[in-house]
């Protein structure tokens, strides 16, 4: 068993006092950083093999490197608007050990010649928002944060911005938007952010696991940390377990694990008298493995060979209860609500996924309307300057192919077969069928 | 679970963190003219204010009314059309007067899968209103809302912005009784 190495939250409760962060070897890091190059902390990370924890997967190091070196002001943005459904590990990570997301912010603001970080963080994270701006005022105090930290001369400006409610924010250019003060919408790529981003200024954009992963990165050498994982998807990484397993929750495991391993180890299998009908292998967006995929390894190439993708960590286990057309129905109307409206077949493709699949569910749907639901998704597919159209024609399809039966059931008998014991029932239907 | 129950299983260490207690809320007391200045001021380009100034419009006035759209557009420097546009986009915006609890439930997959359909029900019966209803007597709004990155924890619901998880439906009636009984005093 390889699943008992824990890098970022090895350790019991909470380090929210700067003290206990001390203690813990908490800022010798950022100490060591400033007195060294800049160009040292990002071949430590570049070394490290890391890559981006917040669901595309960049190798974070490179990332960095395409920050042009001579251009000022430069930005680092950090993307605390986790909003993938069944995401919930930047959450913790800020809960239980926000310095080390600070000390990660300063020491890449540092290596990347940042000239200030706006750490995004979701509206709707307050008590996260709360620890944070407590302990950015502890570190201020300490003289981690502000001007010339340390006495080495480099000004660290860190500005705590709170969004208002929008998956869509989460996708780096659209946080840049709003950030700026506009409607959270994605822009075209190029130019990337690293040359045109914040204020048209070079800006890094990287996730709160990624930055609080800094620290211990450059602790241990980015050598030893490579050495964790695989060839290609080094390090640990927290995934967030939910939906119906015993005990879900987050856990942070090397790369080297397996969906069985935490699944049924961590997460002690099936609540009991229930069989597994699916995985969600990486958010909401990821198509679903089968079952008899549970000893797919969780790295990133393991998950994408098995035909889904690792996103952003978060694995939801559904039972043997759920129905399919109805989960398919939740998934889309979820992306069709948080759709920008900026591409043609994202704005129509998820409204009209959205009524085939409430059609099939209520039992309106006509014969060739699965077709026409695959045409729709296919239709979306690559054809959006964001991937949150792709977001939600990658599952819709998956639950098509893989319950394609149970899918034509609906329309063949008029209506749901399965309204009496699906947990999401009474959400589309009369509470009377709900327990 | 409770830390300790994780303990105990071989190999597991999922520690459900604690909550903090909440910040008291600001005793900054000037106006909202002023205080929107000095969030200007954090950024390098003042147009990066306007989220965080119609966030303290709307906790200023309530709800994002035509009032509160002229303060941000005047304090900011922009249009009241702009604003508007910008509000609209996001949820945590409130566009029309809401009750003095606004409930918000969670029913995105996690949280569906365990429970939040139930929840929802709850609420229903208890307040007698749906999603997007405002109770007669002004003391309740109720919304069904998108993942709250609760998943492991839920169903999740929110009062005022501030999290219960889990909430599951049994729990329901003696919360809103709480609810309504704070609200007694001066209701």
């Amino acid at each position: 068993m390889t699943t008992d190495l824990r890098i970022l939250l090895d350790f019991d409760g909470d380090r929210r006092d700067i003290g206990d962060y001390e203690r813990a070897g908490g800022y010798r890091q950022l100490t060591k950083a400033l007195a060294g190059a800049p160009e040292d902390v990002i071949a430590a990370v570049d070394g490290s093999g890391i890559r981006g924890r917040g669901g595309a997967g960049f190798p974070t190091g490179r990332k960095a490197s395409f920050l042009p070196k001579d251009r000022k002001p430069a930005y680092l943005c950090v993307n605390a608007d986790e909003s993938e459904p069944g995401t919930f590990k930047d959450r913790e990570i800020m809960l239980r050990n926000p310095h080390a997301l600070i000390e990660g912010v300063i020491t890449m603001s540092f290596g990347i010649g940042a000239t200030s970080a706006f750490i995004y963080i979701r509206g709707e994270y307050r008590a996260e928002f709360e620890v944070l701006m407590t302990a950015l005022q502890q570190a201020r105090e300490r003289g981690f944060v502000g001007a010339d930290v340390l006495g080495s001369g480099y000004d660290a400006t860190v500005v705590l911005h709170r969004g208002a409610g929008a998956y869509i924010c989460g996708e780096e250019t659209a946080l840049l938007s709003s950030l700026e003060g506009e409607r959270g919408q994605p822009r075209s790529k190029p130019p990337f952010p690293a040359v045109a981003g914040l204020y048209a200024a070079p800006t890094l954009v990287n996730n709160v696991e990624t930055l609080a992963s800094v620290p211990y990165i450059l602790e241990m050498g980015g050598a030893a940390y490579a050495e964790i994982g695989t060839e290609r998807s080094k390090g640990t990484r927290v995934f967030s377990l939910s939906g119906n397993v015993k005990r879900p929750g987050n856990y942070e495991l090397p790369l080297t694990a397996t969906l069985r391993e935490l699944i049924e180890g961590h997460g002690g299998g099936m609540p009991d008298g229930r069989t597994m009908k699916a995985i969600i292998p990486g958010g909401s967006s990821a198509p679903i493995l089968m079952p008899d995929q549970i000893d797919t390894h969780i790295d990133f190439e393991s998950i994408a060979a098995a035909g889904s993708m690792a996103g952003s960590g978060a694995i939801i286990v559904i039972d043997d209860r759920t129905c399919m057309v109805q989960l398919a129905l939740r998934v889309s109307e979820f992306y069709k609500h948080e759709s920008c409206g900026k591409c043609t077949p994202c704005r129509e493709g998820t409204r009209w996924g959205v009524d085939i699949i409430r059609r099939i569910e209520m039992g309106e749907a006509r014969q060739g309307e699965l077709d026409l639901l695959l045409n729709v998704c296919d239709r979306i597919l690559g054809n959006c300057l964001c991937p949150l159209g792709d977001a939600m024609a990658m599952p819709v399809a998956s639950y098509v192919t893989h319950f394609r039966d149970e899918f034509q059931r609906h329309i063949d008998e008029g209506g749901c077969p399965f309204t009496e014991h699906s947990p999401i029932s009474g959400l589309y239907h009369e509470p009377a069928a709900v327990s | 679970m409770e830390p300790s129950d994780a303990q105990t299983l071989a190999g597991a260490r999922e520690t459900r963190p604690t909550w903090p207690a909440p910040l008291p809320a600001s005793d900054d007391t000037r106006p909202l003219y002023d205080r929107i200045q000095d969030v200007i001021a954090l950024y390098p380009e003042r147009k990066s204010a306007v989220v965080p100034a119609l966030r303290l419009a709307q906790d200023e006035y309530g709800w994002l009314s035509e009032q509160a759209f002229d303060a941000v557009a005047d304090a900011t420097g922009f249009t009241p059309a702009f604003c508007k546009s910008v509000a609209s986009f996001y949820d945590m915006f409130r566009l029309t007067p809401t009750g003095r609890y606004e409930i918000c439930v969670c029913t995105n997959v996690s949280c569906a899968l365990v429970g939040a359909a139930g929840t929802m029900r709850a609420f229903e019966r208890e307040l007698g209103i749906h999603p997007g209803e405002t109770s007669e007597d002004g003391l309740f709004t109720l919304k069904t809302v998108e993942c709250y990155g609760g998943c492991g924890w839920g169903p999740v619901v929110s009062v005022n912005e501030r999290y219960h998880e889990p909430l599951p439906a049994e729990q329901v009636p003696e919360l809103v009784a709480r609810l309504r009984a704070d609200a007694e005093p001066d209701a």
